[in-house]
């Protein structure tokens, strides 16, 4: 009696998972199956499951449409600046308020962590205005140059964590040796952090490579574009082309996949250190 | 930094400060740049009716009177909207990502498959996102008409009808809600064993396992996930912008969408800011009053 209705359970719980994973993956197929077929096809009622021709042209079609290559070298750009830029300084800074004792610490310390609590939209205008200002818009400078100042409070926050895992032994040794502290982050810290490092890293690619606000609000010629605003440009214009839409949507998605296939185990670490500890 | 290296307790306290602040330089200019002197022009621009044409004057708070007098009826109607969408989409994705958490931690093989799978959605760019359901969601040729037809249910206008935008954006935002499970899984993890089996011994089934332990000991993690959803659900905004362009007929204008709107297309830029101060203030308050009640639910352990 027991041991059915404990089976009843495990079968119900399998059931939901699957149903779960259905609703996950079920969208991402629709979107490949779409991008690869015909246009009439596509629209078939009932509609197919499996293209009866793969159309790997609609890709082609994609990139003759809208120049899609330079949204792609663009948002590269963006996002390698992004990613170098958060990976340096975030990383110089969590060393800083986790293994240097200094006063004042735990002021800035609060102030950073305070400040992923801000809305994005509140300072988005004000930023904005900062750089007509100065002169720099329809450019990549406004979307890549914040990242170089700390990368955002989540990747400090982040790392900050790893650090202070670290024995402080390792550094007061060091530190007796006559190590500097530039010596005692590069020698020591750094080396033993990578995979965090990475983990920011990764983070900081596919939050460059999403944003779509932020490039939105600064970039103006098209030429400039990154892919998100290109496939939203797609959307805008070639309505009802939902073969070709689904293609760019999949260009678009294809880098980002790459990375979480890479690093999916250490991007959801990440996520859980976040919440757990938070 | 040249310092004499002196033996000294306060020279190495000295110069661990000159360190620290070296070291920590970025995020403190990053923090000053990017977070306080916006908040600082924002607020001083909210007071004024700057805009890139006339420049700005000093108007006192008519920004905000005209906001919460009702002369520009979309403020309250993109308030409303975002407050009904925040009401039903943070509920059901706390509910659901918990409830796929708790299956996950059950001893379930393939953990870890199901785990990537169920957090793959939340990588997606958004626009790829949008484009994807607005794919699926197409009245005429969409999959969920289709499947509705087939199983002989009626079909539904999703993100082209005033009534039915919402809800569907809400149902969109639970395929990305990955990382709040993974979140919550993490937290179900370090729910005591014993405290379990305690209540399996005393005859406790299912329920009681998750309403005297389970949901008491995850009390921190709702929290803070009630807080960055609230946060987040208040700043939709691609979702509108790319699907429904805010419509039909406005159902669909998010306050931040409205936002976006005063600034960037009518160029009214003191209207703004009021605008994304009062959104600001919103947030604040909520998190307050949600940190306030917060002792009365939240328990921390060892406290």
């Amino acid at each position: 009696m027991k041991n059915t209705k404990k089976i009843i359970s495990k079968i119900l719980i399998y059931f939901a998972l699957i149903l779960g994973v259905l609703f996950c993956l079920v969208p991402l197929y629709w979107m490949i199956r779409s991008s690869l077929m015909n246009t009439v096809e596509v629209f078939m009622m009932p509609p197919r499951w499996i293209p009866s021709k793969f159309m790997w042209e609609n890709y082609q079609e994609v990139f003759d449409t809208l120049p899609f290559g330079k949204y792609f070298l663009n948002s590269f750009i963006v996002t390698g600046g992004c990613v170098v830029g958060t990976m340096l300084t975030s990383s110089i800074c969590a060393y800083g308020l986790a293994r240097i004792k200094w006063r004042g610490r735990n002021v800035v310390f609060a102030c950073i962590i305070s400040s992923m609590m801000l809305p994005a939209a509140v300072t988005l205008i004000p930023t904005f205005l900062m750089w007509r200002t100065i002169g720099i818009t329809d450019s990549f400078i406004p979307l890549i140059v914040p990242a170089w100042f700390g990368g955002g409070a989540f990747y400090i926050f982040l790392l900050r964590q790893f650090y202070l895992g670290i024995p402080r032994d390792f550094d007061e040794a060091a530190y007796l040796d006559g190590a500097s502290h530039i010596q005692i982050f590069t020698k020591i810290i750094l080396p033993i952090t990578k995979p965090a490092l990475a983990v920011v890293g990764m983070f900081a690619f596919l939050n460059s490579w999403n944003d779509f606000l932020n490039p939105l609000v600064y970039l103006n010629s098209e030429k400039k574009y990154t892919v998100a605003l290109g496939l939203q440009l797609f959307t805008g214009s070639y309505r009802g082309e939902w073969n070709l839409m689904m293609a760019a949507a999949c260009l678009v998605l294809a880098p980002v996949v790459v990375v979480f296939a890479i690093g999916q185990k250490y991007l959801i670490e990440g996520v859980t250190m976040s919440g757990v500890k938070g | 930094m040249q310092t004499k290296i002196k033996y000294k307790v306060t020279n190495r306290e000295k110069r661990e400060n000159r360190w620290g602040i070296l070291f920590s330089l970025p995020c403190i200019l990053g923090f000053l740049i990017f977070a306080l002197l916006p908040m600082a022009v924002s607020l001083g621009l909210s007071f004024t009716n700057f805009n890139f044409t006339t420049g700005g004057q000093f108007i006192g708070i008519s920004n905000y009177k005209n906001l919460f007098s009702g002369s520009d009826p979309y403020f309250y109607k993109s308030l409303l909207v975002t407050v009904i969408y925040v009401a039903l989409s943070v509920p059901t994705a706390i509910i659901v990502s918990f409830f796929i958490a708790m299956l996950l931690n059950t001893n379930v093989k393939g953990k870890g498959f199901f785990r990537t799978i169920f957090y793959l959605p939340t990588v997606v760019p958004i626009v790829a996102m949008a484009a994807i359901w607005m794919w699926i969601f197409n009245p005429d040729m969409g999959l969920a008409n289709n499947i509705l037809k087939a199983m002989h249910l009626p079909v539904s206008t999703w993100l082209s009808g005033e009534s039915s935008v919402i809800p569907t954006l809400v149902f969109i935002n639970l395929w990305t809600t990955g990382s709040t499970m993974v979140i919550f899984l993490a937290g179900m993890q370090d729910v005591p064993r014993q405290l379990l089996e305690a209540v399996e011994i005393d005859g406790g089934g299912f329920w009681a396992k998750l309403l005297h332990v389970t949901i008491p000991m995850m009390t921190p993690t709702i929290f803070y996930n009630v807080v960055m959803g609230i946060i987040n659900g208040f700043q939709i905004f691609t979702q509108s912008y790319v699907m429904t362009q805010g419509g039909p007929n406005n159902s669909s204008l998010f306050y931040v969408y409205y936002l976006y709107r005063e600034a960037f297309e009518f160029g009214r830029m003191g209207n703004a800011c009021a605008v994304a101060w009062v959104l600001f203030l919103i947030i604040m308050v909520l998190t307050a009053v949600i940190f306030k009640f917060s002792n009365r639910w939240v328990y921390y352990g060892g406290e």
